[in-house]
């Protein structure tokens, strides 16, 4: 489990997280959601400590993030994948060498046991045969299936994506949604998903917290979400001709 | 800066980088320091050989000329600034874009130190090679000085040759390498820290790559001043 308790975040003197407390439950996919701007992504980057909070602290499993030492965050880190908005694979090595990255840099398996895990995390992701391939030879739904594959590889307790289907056409952006929620599912991780896309709102949240100028406005699920009486959220929703036709 | 000279996470992956980065920033630049050096030792020779008017000066005195400013300032100082521009550019770029691409954020959350696994293997390994690549600049720049001499009627070959081997001093080489070592380090760490600081997109990349020639070529030509004054005098 994560939580985020009352943190705040601050550029300059703009205040882009609003005393934000949300957590993050295990076994399940966590999204958070809004408008592009509301804060989602500088929320995520300070849940994976990318960026420092100005106040309140980060809780993995009760031990506080926010306070810890380079080297104890080096052993969290250990514990989390991250599944960026493009990737961010290694742009010099192939799929096999960019899944096999973080084997190589922290355990002593074997060449033969690191390619055992490579070939098992490529199969769980459908790419069974594109180990050689470099980053440029893939397409973006591939592109983002490797990422999970490297984010997986060293059998995370945590996982976070950044806007994982963004740029996907609807059917692949579902093959990335069923992945996660899988994943999810099958090894019991805390997966915490930023995204604004409807579609995996609707089909994967398994809670939602939505984020509106900073703050958290609403939480619920899948099913909570398209009844809510909650105007911005509403606002947000349905947004879309399509969703608008659908209420 | 403090984090790039840590202990490597893992001894074995920092040697494989090691090797890598001498393939990349060292032996790839030889193609160019070797032409520029060859062109560089010539027209020091011609230069010379022009200027000597006097009978009482040997025409040996070209030989002489040539090799102490290929060994004292040429090959160590030239090709560091020529080595700014064509490494220093491409570590900026290289790390930049992965900057802008995410990359170094993956290898944050990864639990990896990202300044230390990319750019310590660089200056280490440019500070191993570099002083190796003018060695051999040293050696082409006396070559093309030779050259002159088979191809025009300025100087004999034995005259350049009588020249190059006249009181010579073997710490102007020490001090040609030291100059060496500290000017890889400053292109390397200057050209990383410009790159690892990116933020933005293909434009803050172009001129992070622009600072990190820059600023290199600056801090090289000051330290050579420095150091000049501190190891010669």
């Amino acid at each position: 489990m994560i939580e985020a308790n009352n943190i705040s975040k601050f550029f300059g003197d703009n205040q882009i997280l609003k005393n934000i407390n949300v957590r993050f439950e295990k076994g399940k996919t966590n999204l958070i959601i809004g408008r592009s701007g509301s804060g989602k992504t500088v929320l995520i980057k300070c849940l994976v400590g990318l960026l420092e909070v100005d106040e309140g602290c980060i809780m993995f499993d009760d031990r506080n993030f926010s306070h810890m030492t380079f080297v104890e965050r080096k052993k969290v880190r250990k514990e989390i994948g991250m599944l960026f908005q493009g990737g961010a694979l290694f742009d010099s090595m192939t799929v096999e060498e960019n899944v096999m990255f973080p084997l190589t840099m922290f355990t002593n398996q074997s060449l033969e046991e690191k390619k055992e895990r490579v070939d098992f995390c490529l199969k769980w992701v459908n790419l069974e045969n594109a180990n050689k391939l470099l980053p440029s030879e893939l397409s973006g739904g591939m592109t983002k299936r490797v990422a999970i594959a490297r984010a997986i590889s060293m059998n995370p307790k945590y996982l976070f994506c950044d806007e994982p289907t963004s740029g996907l056409d609807p059917q692949t952006s579902g093959v990335i949604d069923d992945l996660i929620s899988r994943l999810t599912e099958e090894f019991q991780m805390t997966t915490v998903v930023n995204t604004h896309d409807m579609n995996s709102v609707i089909k994967i949240g398994d809670k939602i917290s939505f984020i509106y100028q900073g703050q958290l406005w609403w939480e619920g699920d899948k099913k909570q979400v398209l009844t809510t009486e909650n105007k911005e959220l509403n606002d947000f929703v349905f947004a879309t001709e399509l969703t608008k036709r659908l209420k | 800066m403090l984090k790039v000279f840590r202990k490597p996470d893992k001894m074995q992956v920092f040697r494989r980088q090691f090797f890598i980065e001498i393939n990349n920033l060292g032996v790839e630049s030889l193609g160019i320091v070797a032409v520029i050096s060859v062109f560089m030792g010539a027209v020091v020779a011609i230069q010379t050989a022009y200027n000597i008017d006097s009978p009482l000066i040997p025409l040996k005195m070209v030989g002489f000329t040539v090799r102490q400013s290929v060994i004292l300032e040429f090959s160590p100082t030239i090709i560091s600034l020529i080595l700014a521009g064509k490494v220093g550019s491409r570590i900026a770029s290289e790390i930049g874009t992965m900057r802008v691409t995410e990359q170094i954020d993956a290898l944050e959350i990864m639990g990896i130190n990202p300044a230390n696994y990319l750019i310590f293997p660089k200056v280490t390994a440019a500070m191993a090679f570099n002083p190796v690549i003018i060695i051999i600049s040293m050696g082409f720049g006396l070559v093309g000085g030779w050259l002159v001499s088979v191809f025009t009627n300025l100087y004999t070959s034995h005259e350049y040759i009588d020249g190059i081997r006249s009181w010579f001093e073997g710490y102007t080489i020490i001090y040609a390498l030291i100059k060496t070592v500290v000017f890889a380090y400053l292109i390397t760490s200057i050209s990383g820290f410009m790159g690892f600081i990116v933020k933005g997109g293909a434009i803050e990349v172009g001129a992070a790559s622009t600072k990190a020639v820059v600023w290199s070529s600056i801090m090289i030509i000051l330290f050579n001043l420095i150091l000049t004054q501190l190891l010669l005098s």
